[in-house]
């Protein structure tokens, strides 16, 4: 006998796990499938966990939460071949708890929020992949899973499946992804004993560094670069617009080798042992490219919906809080003795339209074109500075006066004074939009 | 017919590391499995209930988190499951814990006649083979090792017939129910278990058992204080320093590869050649 659901919920990533949790301790019959053989199997993040997202979802994670290190400093390269420019940002702010930023392992993480799910009520099924929604008519009833007798059926479906979402465009709720709104990153955690790594980066137990990248090693391409401090190992990796690696030609692979062999990055990682390689798509195609989220039956959140802030490297708090508010938009629903319709479902997008979520989304809606046309973000400008920074820092008798005459004249030679004014106003007019 | 599976759960050898430094094994961030054997067991287990009908009892000793394995055994089709566990347990060699489960198993049985045993060859973290032959002989139960096939169960008079790879080929081999087989991997193939099996997985009241629930009275026989191997060292072995050579030959003509490869070999075992020629004369 098939059995009957408040709400079924399609993966156990950051997106899903948060609705799951948030409805079952509800009071909701959930249930939740993923295809992976434990949660967090299949999931890729750098990663780093902004706390506020999971916090509103349950407060004292901090006491049970498998958590690497919490930030203190920040760094932001830019990348030239064999040198870079960069800032550093570190604060003993960032050692007060509560912490703001933590390093994970998501196969870690997503098993430990899992368990949460299961404590509070909601029923968790692995290795089970979802092939596809069950429909009556427009309305979404159920899932139908890989298994024998594997249909069930739900009031209400919350997609959290992840960038790409199959299961949508089976549905055809939204079209294929394009090459220029998918970004595919590689990564990879290298091992290194605790100690080491505390020394080279200068901080102490339970203290974490991340920095960020952009310039050269992207090889011309929109994209960046990463490099994360965990409790005994190193996470580095690269990610660009997966159209830009198709007409360069260019596979991430090399990318991430070549990142490797960086002056800069090498020594950070001597003497360490690659533990784990992995490779994933992010969808940054932004506001402008996100598919509808809810109708009759189903709501989307996380990846899966487009719910990632490119800009800011952010995806897990986005990935939880819509499936929080999508939870509890049903919760509401259910409360009042409301049926999941698309025309009462619309209540989602409305709360996220209210929420950091869509305001953030919406402010940058006009990057990634920004970017996409201006490859001298990532080729030009990160050898220009590199090559001011050099002139301004070398001592070889020539007066500063000169020096600052010589790097003007760089960069107006590359440029064009037009193309810097036009580059700068561009930039600008993207950050600031509303 | 009612089948008693014991099965661990292990670190998946493929990730585990070294550490660099202190040599000692790193544990953590490894992800849990079942002892892969153990899967050929309880396979086998559940074909003869597809077979004959019946009831499989999936066990093991281990601490809370090993609940995730037994659950897994319930969604492949087990019965039931029971998760032996106790911090009076820790830190037990393959005696006591063949102590703690064959107690455990006489607990099952209580309720149960148990006419088999099964357990995995070995495990893949202490590659001992030595805990079922333990259960077997406390329990008084025939014992059938790296068993490949269960041909017949004759329940009249209670016998079994079996395949056993031996060292030169298999053996076709009969004995008396109870009886206790481990079984060679490789021989069947894990089923994928339908949707009703993964919810029922998921909700079934999983049973707990601790020292005294097991029926082990004396805190003595189990655990640290009941194992008599002691671990001297560890240590990671030193690679072999000698590389594998790739000898060519000037057409792949086997005759040539043959005479290439004996003066290679008698190069360098110069004594060897001399030898050969004295015993063929
Ligand atoms: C290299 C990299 C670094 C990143 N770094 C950061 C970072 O530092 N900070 C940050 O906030 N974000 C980061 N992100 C983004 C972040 O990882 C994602 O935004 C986040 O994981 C999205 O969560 P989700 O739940 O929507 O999707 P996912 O975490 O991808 O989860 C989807 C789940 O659904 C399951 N699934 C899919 N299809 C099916 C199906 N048909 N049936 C059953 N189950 C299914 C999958 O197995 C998976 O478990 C990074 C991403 C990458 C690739």
């Amino acid at each position: 006998m098939a059995e009957k659901f408040d709400l079924i919920v399609v993966g156990a990533g950051m997106a899903g796990n948060a609705a799951a949790y948030t409805a079952a301790k509800a009071g909701l019959k959930v249930l939740q499938i993923e295809r992976g053989e434990y949660p967090g199997s299949k999931n890729v993040q750098g990663a780093i966990l902004y706390a506020d997202a999971i916090e509103k979802i349950i407060p004292d994670f901090r006491e049970s939460a498998p958590l690497e290190r919490h930030l203190i400093e920040q760094r932001v390269w830019v990348l030239d071949d064999d040198s870079y420019v960069g800032s550093n940002y570190r604060s003993e702010e960032f050692n007060r708890e509560p912490y703001n930023r933590y390093t994970i392992i998501r196969a870690q993480f997503d098993r430990w929020f899992s368990e949460q799910v299961t404590k509070a009520g909601g029923l968790v099924i692995c290795e089970t992949t979802v092939q596809q929604l069950l429909m009556d008519g427009q309305r979404v009833v159920g899932v139908r899973t890989d298994r024998k007798n594997g249909d069930v059926f739900a009031d209400c479906v919350i997609l959290a499946d992840g960038v790409n979402s199959l299961l949508a465009k089976r549905a055809g709720f939204h079209e294929e992804l394009k090459p220029k709104d998918i970004a595919l990153a590689v990564k990879e955690i290298h091992f290194l004993p605790q100690e080491t790594i505390e020394a080279r980066f200068n901080i102490g137990e339970d203290e974490g560094v991340v920095i960020e990248m952009a310039g050269k090693v992207t090889a011309g391409m929109m994209g960046t670069a990463f490099l994360y401090t965990n409790k005994e190992s190193i996470t580095l990796g690269i990610g660009c617009m997966l159209s830009d690696f198709k007409n360069q030609k260019i596979t991430p692979y090399q990318l991430l080798e070549q990142m490797k062999e960086h002056p800069a990055i090498k020594p950070l990682l001597a003497g360490s042992e690659m533990k784990e390689y992995a490779a994933h798509l992010i969808p940054e195609g932004g506001y402008n490219a996100m598919p509808p989220v809810y109708g009759d039956g189903w709501m989307i959140a996380g990846d899966a919906g487009m719910f990632v802030n490119g800009i800011h490297r952010e995806g897990s708090n986005l990935a939880m809080t819509t499936g929080q508010i999508a939870a509890q938009t049903l919760i509401d629903l259910k409360t009042a003795g409301k049926e999941c319709s698309a025309k009462n479902l619309k209540n989602y997008r409305e709360r996220l339209d209210q929420s950091f979520v869509m305001k953030d989304l919406k402010k940058y809606r006009h990057m990634p074109e920004v970017f996409h046309k201006n490859s001298q973000f990532f080729t030009t400008y990160p050898e220009l500075l590199n090559r001011a920074a050099h002139t301004m820092v070398k001592v070889d008798g020539i007066d500063k006066k000169s020096k600052e005459r010589e790097i003007r004249g760089s960069f107006v030679q590359a440029r064009s004074l037009f193309g810097l004014l036009g580059d700068a106003f561009k930039l600008w007019r993207a950050f600031q939009a509303r | 017919m009612h089948s008693v599976v014991c099965i661990k759960q292990v670190p998946d050898s493929a990730q585990i590391r070294v550490h660099p430094v202190t040599n000692t094994i790193m544990r953590q961030g490894v992800p849990a499995i079942i002892n892969p054997y153990d899967l050929f067991a309880l396979e086998e287990a559940l074909r003869l209930k597809d077979r004959f009908g019946g009831t499989v009892t999936v066990i093991t000793m281990g601490p809370p988190m090993a609940e995730v394995a037994l659950r897994k055994c319930l969604s492949f089709g087990a019965d039931d499951a029971i998760l032996v566990s106790d911090r009076a347990f820790a830190g037990a060699d393959t005696l006591a814990t063949s102590y703690a489960l064959a107690a455990a198993i006489g607990k099952i049985r209580e309720n149960m006649p148990v006419d088999l045993i099964f357990t995995g060859k070995q495990t893949i973290d202490g590659d001992t083979a030595q805990v079922g032959p333990g259960i077997a002989r406390r329990l008084d139960y025939q014992l059938l090792t790296y068993v490949s096939a269960i041909r017949e169960i004759d329940h009249e008079k209670r016998e079994i017939l079996v395949e056993r790879r031996a060292e030169g080929g298999v053996q076709v081999l009969k004995t008396k129910l109870p009886c206790l087989i481990t079984m060679l991997e490789g021989t069947n193939e894990m089923r994928y278990g339908d949707m009703d099996d993964m919810f029922r997985a998921a909700r079934h009241p999983l049973k707990q058992w601790d020292r005294l629930a097991a029926g082990i009275e004396d805190p003595n026989v189990v655990g640290l204080k009941g194992s008599p191997t002691v671990v001297g060292k560890v240590f990671a072995p030193k690679p072999r320093s000698q590389r594998a050579e790739i000898i060519e030959t000037v057409d792949n003509d086997p005759k040539n590869l043959v005479v290439t490869l004996l003066a290679k070999v008698f190069t360098q075992h110069p004594k060897l050649e001399r030898e050969i020629e004295r015993l063929a004369k």
